[in-house]
């Protein structure tokens, strides 16, 4: 197939960015998108010019690195599908393909299409923990769970941290991603001693980081690679309005 | 100067009790005087940075993706093992331990991997305390799975994703300690070279990869936990960002390095697809438990199903051959992964293999679809099968998969003693980074059982032994070994940019992964390893001639960093190939067409090779230098493998 790709190149966090053209050519339907970007970026250094730098590690959809806005979605066309996993089979011939940087305030952008997503680990760092030292813990069967809660549990704790939730709202929420994590554990017996000031200092941080508020719109879960719920978020404010109206957090 | 592993006297299942009382104990009050360097962040990692700062000392994390979360542990997906006999099976600490040396092929120390059977009991309480939601059965107990290479089920899993679980609760509990300032970390950063003084371990230089600034760091202990080397190969399983520049680069300071010729094929992956290809994906070993592997029982049906003549729904149940289950009758298909994947080699080596390449063999789930329905198969792997038709356009449920052997996990890596250091004083490698435990052959579940195992519970222990005896005083980075170091850092990206030649550095990788694919690779033989050495050091004088590296330094230059890596490598292809060619026998991951059994099993010297080839640095292009660390077996008998 040949294509062209119409891709945000920004030098770095304070230089003003572009959206620049380039035509690629002979690109295999079997290829990932990331393999497409390879050989155009192949092709970009062969010429002497700067490839274009993008986030990117596992390439197995597990590791929730790389990013991408693709034709105006986040990880592109394919539902439930990390850009690493999206393959050129779903595109056409002669087709042009936008490529942008997540796009939100508390994501800034590094360089072309790396964004910095360290406010995700200062929320995580903010609560998302179970406070138990190594050793010293009881024996693993001596905490029964039920299957179906262990599942729901699971289930939430799939979220992979890659940030399609905020890029694809319009208010740029971290809800989804929060509340995967606030639902996770306070589903878990482990989870329910830090039940309450865990849900409102990630809030709190989530706010500190600038992430917009949520309007229920749902393009979250719609466009998250993994299938997080918005079950998730119904169970976040339930956690942080009860967590709110009988507050054991004095500070 | 001889090796000496440290390991403590006494029965072997008393070894570690002893030990841990006698380590030096460093005062609660003390530890906050002393500084630990934690180079890599994935379950080792992590959990290891994690506990050190929980016991009080002041740590350093440091890793190159964006998030500690993102370690290449990540993608693990099978499970992970512990002897806790829930199942009532008949398992032990000691049949772990026992599975494990033998799965290894009698290449692993025996005290290492007896500790590791011992703390895995604790791994899985650790974890379940963390919140990591494995598998339950419906009365709330935890589930338990089995693996390539033993007959008990003891693997712990959460679906297909165990790997992310764990990982994620070792970032949470490292999460903490960054809440609690116990641990300073540095994403994006990567380390380029390790600082010595006064011949002990006490800091390393570090790039940080958004401002290009070159950086030193001081302590007094460094731990590598950073992965394994695969992606020597270019094609593998491993992240694209997985190197050995971290662990090489510490070689090159004096540690030695172990056992490299030991590469993991694993049998179970999604076949090469095309030239342009970047990576491999693997498809867990427990997919095998209700999988079944074969192929056509003649060359002819294979040339017609290739050909397109036929499709695999045509070939009657007579005419398949369930290679593994009929050789290895007790296993069947969870044989061992070095037997799985040489058995795959060697029927596509016949023409039986299939797909449109003829190097591939089936997983067929379709008795165990008709026995258990799809929806128990889906709510068992529904995520790997979804993987699997993503990046194929197939359906598996309704037609088998495709797999291949593929790189995987590397079992060599640096020598490190019972403590887990290696012979530079004050230098710690854990997890793949060090060649301890697995042999010459890792079997499932047992990675994230040892990245866990010596970072929450051996390092912990043996790193104050080490602290104990020193002082308190800190090196300063400005100290002539902390400048020399950053001025080669310097120098070396400065050329590596300054040599603006015309082969990309993925050009590079790529040849340098096909040589070794081709001669250090599934089989090995001696006259392709000579020609592959001289072959490397060919395209190694060729890098430094003719490599583009664009941009400059100061800035996130991703070609900078994949050059620097890819240089390293061509540099440990090299060490591999020596390996391979001093180790005349097979075991495990390591098959030297020239030792083999009539019935092409590897065939072992352990007259001459019951040791660990520890190699030591002489300089590029010079000859390494071999030092032997014989391996006494004193609780299992060395016998041949044999699954059948």
């Amino acid at each position: 197939m040949d294509l062209t790709l119409k891709v945000w190149r920004q030098k770095d966090k304070n230089s003003p960015g572009q959206m620049v053209t380039y035509p690629v050519k002979g690109i295999s339907p079997d290829m990932s998108f990331l393999e497409m970007l390879d050989v155009l970026n192949e092709d970009l250094l062969v010429r002497g010019e700067e490839p274009i730098a993008f986030d990117h590690d596992c390439r197995e959809g597990i590791c929730g690195m790389c990013s991408l806005f693709i034709n105006g979605r986040a990880h592109g066309p394919e539902s439930g599908t990390t850009t690493c996993q999206l393959h050129m089979r779903h595109f056409s011939d002669g087709e042009t393909i936008t490529i942008e940087p997540w796009r939100a305030a508390a994501f800034p952008v590094h360089k072309d299409l790396v964004v910095d997503r360290s406010a995700f680990d200062r929320i995580q760092q903010a609560g998302g923990y179970i406070s138990v030292n190594t050793g010293g813990v009881p024996d693993a069967n001596e905490i029964p769970i039920p299957k179906t809660i262990a599942d729901k549990a699971f289930d939430a704790a799939t979220c992979i941290q890659c940030g399609a939730c905020v890029a694809a709202c319009k208010n740029a929420s971290a809800m989804l991603f929060v509340s995967a994590k606030v639902s996770q554990l306070a589903l878990l017996p482990q989870g329910q001693a830090e039940r309450k000031s865990r849900v409102e200092n990630m809030v709190a941080q989530m706010d500190i980081e600038g992430f917009g508020s949520c309007t229920n719109i749902g393009s979250c879960a719609a466009e998250c690679p993994v299938g997080i719920s918005l079950e998730n978020i119904a169970m976040l404010r339930r956690e942080f309005i009860s967590a709110k109206a009988t507050s054991e957090n004095l500070v | 100067m001889i090796l000496d592993s440290k390991i403590p006297e006494g029965p072997l299942a008393e070894k570690w009790d002893k030990h841990k009382f006698d380590v030096k104990l460093v005062n609660p009050a003390n530890k906050r005087k002393y500084d630990i360097i934690v180079v890599g962040t994935g379950l080792a990692g992590a959990s290891a940075a994690a506990t050190f700062g929980e016991l009080g000392y002041n740590v350093k994390a440091f890793c190159f993706q964006d998030s500690p979360r993102r370690a290449h542990s990540i993608a693990a997906q099978g499970g992970i093992n512990a002897a806790k006999n829930y199942q009532n099976d008949g398992d032990s600490v000691f049949r772990l331990f026992y599975d494990t040396i033998k799965g290894g092929d009698y290449r692993a120390r025996e005290a290492n991997v007896y500790r590791l059977a011992q703390v895995s009991v604790n791994i899985i309480d650790q974890c379940v305390a963390q919140g990591v939601p494995f598998a339950r059965e419906y009365g709330g107990l935890l589930a338990n799975r089995s693996f390539g290479g033993a007959q008990v089920s003891r693997t712990f899993y959460a679906r297909g994703q165990t790997g992310q679980q764990l990982l994620l609760g070792a970032y949470s509990a490292l999460n903490r300690q960054i809440a609690y300032g116990k641990v300073k970390m540095y994403p994006r950063t990567e380390m380029l070279d390790l600082v010595i003084v006064n011949g002990q371990a006490r800091g390393i230089v570090v790039r940080n990869l958004i401002t290009g600034q070159i950086e030193s760091h001081s302590a007094h202990a460094v731990v590598l936990a950073t992965g394994g080397y695969g992606n020597v190969f270019f094609l593998s399983t491993n992240a694209m960002g997985s190197n050995a520049t971290a662990a090489w680069r510490a070689h090159k300071k004096g540690a030695f390095f172990a056992n490299p010729c030991f590469t993991q094929i694993h049998p179970t992956c999604i076949p090469v697809s095309g030239e342009y290809q970047s990576k491999l994906t693997l498809m867990s070993e427990s997919l095998r438990n209700d999988g079944r592997v074969w192929v056509p029982k003649t060359k002819e049906i294979a040339e017609k199903l290739r050909r397109g003549d036929i499709k695999v729904s045509d070939i009657a149940e007579a005419d398949r051959d369930y290679y593994l289950e009929r050789k290895y009758p007790a296993f069947g298909n969870l044989v061992p992964r070095d037997v799985a994947s040489r058995n795959a080699k060697l029927v596509c080596d016949e023409g039986r293999g299939v797909g449109s390449t003829g190097l591939a063999v089936y997983l067929d789930f379709a008795d165990a679809i008709k026995r258990d329905g799809q929806a128990a198969i889906a709510a068992k792997y529904g995520n790997l099968f979804e993987m699997y038709a993503k990046i194929t356009d197939e359906n598996p449920y309704e037609r088998p998969m495709r797999i291949y052997p593929a790189v995987h996990y590397t079992m060599g890596g640096l020598w490190v003693d019972y403590n887990l250091m290696t012979n530079i004083p004050g230098l710690y490698a854990a997890g793949e980074a060090n060649f301890s435990d697995h042999g010459a052959n890792r079997l499932g579940a047992s990675a994230l059982m040892q990245g866990l195992a010596d970072g929450y519970f051996v390092l912990p222990y043996t790193i104050g032994d080490y602290l104990a005896r020193l002082p308190y005083d800190k090196v300063p980075v400005d100290h002539p070994a902390f400048k020399e170091a950053e001025q080669a850092v310097i120098s070396k990206n400065n050329e590596l940019l300054s040599i603006k030649g015309t082969r990309t550095v993925d050009d590079f990788h790529k040849a340098l992964g096909q040589i070794m694919w081709n001669y250090c690779g599934m089989a090995r033989n001696a006259e392709g390893l000579k020609f592959a050495k001289q072959e490397i050091r060919k395209l190694r004088d060729e890098f430094w001639r003719d490599v583009k590296v664009t941009g400059v330094n100061e800035e996130l230059n991703q070609t900078l960093e994949k050059a620097n890596r890819v240089a390293d490598f061509l540099e440990l292809g090299e060490l591999m190939v020596d390996d391979a060619l001093n180790r005349n026998e097979s075991c495990g991951g390591h098959f030297r067409e020239e030792y083999q059994t009539p019935e092409n099993e590897a065939l072992r010297d352990d007259e001459n090779y019951t040791y660990v080839a520890a190699w030591e640095f002489t300089g590029v292009g010079n000859e390494p230098k071999l030092h032997k660390e014989e391996l006494k077996f004193e609780n299992v008998k060395l016998t041949q493998r044999s699954y059948k």
